[in-house]
């Protein structure tokens, strides 16, 4: 069996491991533009930040291909995928023939035409391990810092490097800032915190034209700066996908096995789309964790196993300065707020379930909230009122304890 | 693979397993030094509930590990069945906090980095401090 895995982040690692849980001799090849060893992309940040190093953000150790017989194509995009032939064709002429293919192919900054851009010489996406190296080249102690965009991107990027430089301006069209996460609440705690930090925000406004080291605001106020970063939204990479016939809504569509609608052919990470449990819509949940899963799903899949990823639900853990948010699921339904000074607690039923919550500051034991909403727990078969005050396992029944800590059988 | 049970009705809520838990992740060999004058921080934690009912709860070691496919760094992985954390490579993000089930991940003492049981296979006790040290058999380090 052949399988082509194109993209090598953290899908594909999933699908390796997948594939190898199942079928130990089938040939398995890892193509990506990238030439590096698997890293984690959301580590670009801390790499900044001088928290990790490029040694010790590699995803899985320097042996990983080897230990798991992978080829790695790396330093090489591919071109065209051949499917009625079975073939990826690569941008060096080279074929390499496949029975499973996995597009884990992620996505990519997506940057809005903006008058003027052109001429900004100092300007940068912040995805990739490359992007985050360029950055670093050119910040100094002096450098003054436009980060267009204020969701988890920008503000990662700003934490990162706001010891190394003179001044980080955020500007974002929306009135608030981690609009994708957060609520209004949350995001003012939040917004405070990372002001205290030194960082400017300028929100509900944007910029009506650059030059070369300023930009003008649509509100009438001018910014100068040394270096640009755009980090407003991603877009999935489905193009190779699309080529091919795979169905594509923003994401390649794929179902619970992780399969498109085309036979061999799987999808997975942030190209692709799930199926998210708390809104009931198929959505691009672009989340390391969900990666990972659908990954493995795919893999153990399409070396002939059976696998489903169907418990997908937005999910976010994140720090910025010190200061700890965890959020899940979707905010429709009815709301329980707690709020201190320092910390934001918002836990939102509906139907008899948890939907989702916010968690900010005091994050301690999130995952057992995070569990209701995956597990679609009944709130009427736990304590909600005992849990509701702190993530516990005593608002279980002591028979459900007994499965979860006792060893008993379900 | 020999894992830790809990049984809750044998439970005195004497939390000695914090205790012992704390000590032999300290690194010293004099439990009073170890923990004189100092906030302790376990791995494993008793929870207290209402009418008496106390129980203690630690890493599961998942067969399905949520925690390791979550974790954005690969610092987290399975070795011989045990959930081990490579604190060289775990930046505190919390995912694995936001994943556990149990609640059984926690930050380490400063924040930094997180922490879990890992059955004292990474410390000089070698085998769960916690158990040997339960007066009334409530937590059991068997095969089942």
């Amino acid at each position: 069996m052949n399988y082509v895995i194109i993209g090598n982040s953290t899908a594909a690692v999933g699908c390796i491991e997948g594939i190898r849980s199942v079928d130990k001799a089938g040939k398995i090849t890892v193509i990506s533009k990238e030439p590096h060893h698997v890293y984690s992309r959301p580590l670009i940040s801390y790499l900044l930040y001088g928290k990790t190093t490029e040694q010790r953000m590699k995803y899985r150790p320097d042996s990983f291909y080897e230990d798991n017989r992978v080829t790695p194509v790396l330093g090489t995009a591919v071109t065209k995928v051949d499917y009625e032939n079975k073939k990826v064709v690569l941008d060096n002429g080279d074929e390499i023939a496949f029975d499973k293919l996995l597009f884990a192919t992620g996505s990519s900054p997506f940057v809005p035409p903006m008058a003027g851009l052109e001429e900004v010489e100092n300007q940068f996406s912040f995805m990739k391990l490359d992007d985050a190296a360029a950055l670093q080249k050119v910040i100094n102690k002096e450098t003054r810092v436009l980060i267009v965009g204020a969701g988890l991107i920008g503000l990662k990027c700003a934490e990162g490097i706001c010891s190394k430089v003179k001044q980080i301006t955020v500007v974002d069209l929306a009135p608030r800032i981690l609009p994708s996460i957060l609520d209004e609440t949350g995001s003012e705690l939040v917004q405070k915190h990372i002001e205290k930090q030194g960082v400017k925000f300028i929100l509900s406004d944007s910029v009506a034209q650059f030059s070369k080291n300023s930009a003008q605001l649509k509100s009438g106020g001018k910014l100068d700066f040394d270096v640009l970063v755009v980090a407003v939204g991603v877009r999935p990479e489905t193009k190779l996908a699309a080529d091919i016939g795979c169905k594509v809504n923003k994401g390649i569509v794929s179902d619970i096995h992780c399969a498109t609608n085309l036979d061999g052919v799987y999808a997975a990470g942030d190209c692709s789309e799930s199926y998210d449990i708390t809104s009931g819509q198929y959505r691009v949940l672009a989340l390391l964790p969900n990666a990972y899963m659908q990954g493995e799903a795919a893999g153990i899949n399409m070396a002939g196993g059976e696998k489903a990823y169907d418990k997908a639900i937005p999910m976010n853990a994140i720090g910025f300065f010190g200061m700890h948010i965890i959020t899940a699921g979707s905010y429709d339904g009815e709301a329980y707020v707690v709020q201190t000074e320092q910390t934001y607690k918002k836990l939102i039923s509906k139907d008899n379930l948890l939907k989702g919550f916010i968690l900010i500051g005091d994050v301690a034991r999130a995952g057992i909230y995070t569990s209701l909403i995956r597990e679609r727990t009944p709130l009427d078969t736990v304590d909600y009122e005992l849990i509701k005050e702190k993530p516990q396992l005593m608002a279980f029944t002591a028979s459900e304890r007994a499965v979860k800590l006792g060893g008993a059988k379900e | 693979m020999k894992r830790i049970y809990v049984n809750e009705k044998w439970c005195l809520g004497c939390h000695l397993c914090e205790y012992n838990c704390a000590f032999a992740n300290s690194g010293s060999d004099d439990m009073v030094k170890a923990l004189k004058d100092i906030h302790i921080n376990p791995r494993i934690k008793i929870e207290e509930g209402p009418q008496g009912i106390s129980f203690a709860v630690s890493c599961r070691h998942c067969t399905e590990p949520l925690c390791v496919k979550s974790c954005i760094t690969g610092a987290l992985s399975v070795d011989n069945g045990v959930i081990e954390v490579n604190k060289d490579k775990c930046v505190g993000c919390y995912t694995c906090i936001m994943i556990c089930p149990y609640g059984a991940i926690m930050p380490g003492n400063d924040g930094s980095v997180i922490q879990k049981c890992e059955l004292c296979t990474n410390n000089s006790f070698g085998e769960p401090a916690c158990v040997r040290g339960c007066p009334n058999k409530a937590i059991v380090f068997e095969e089942r």
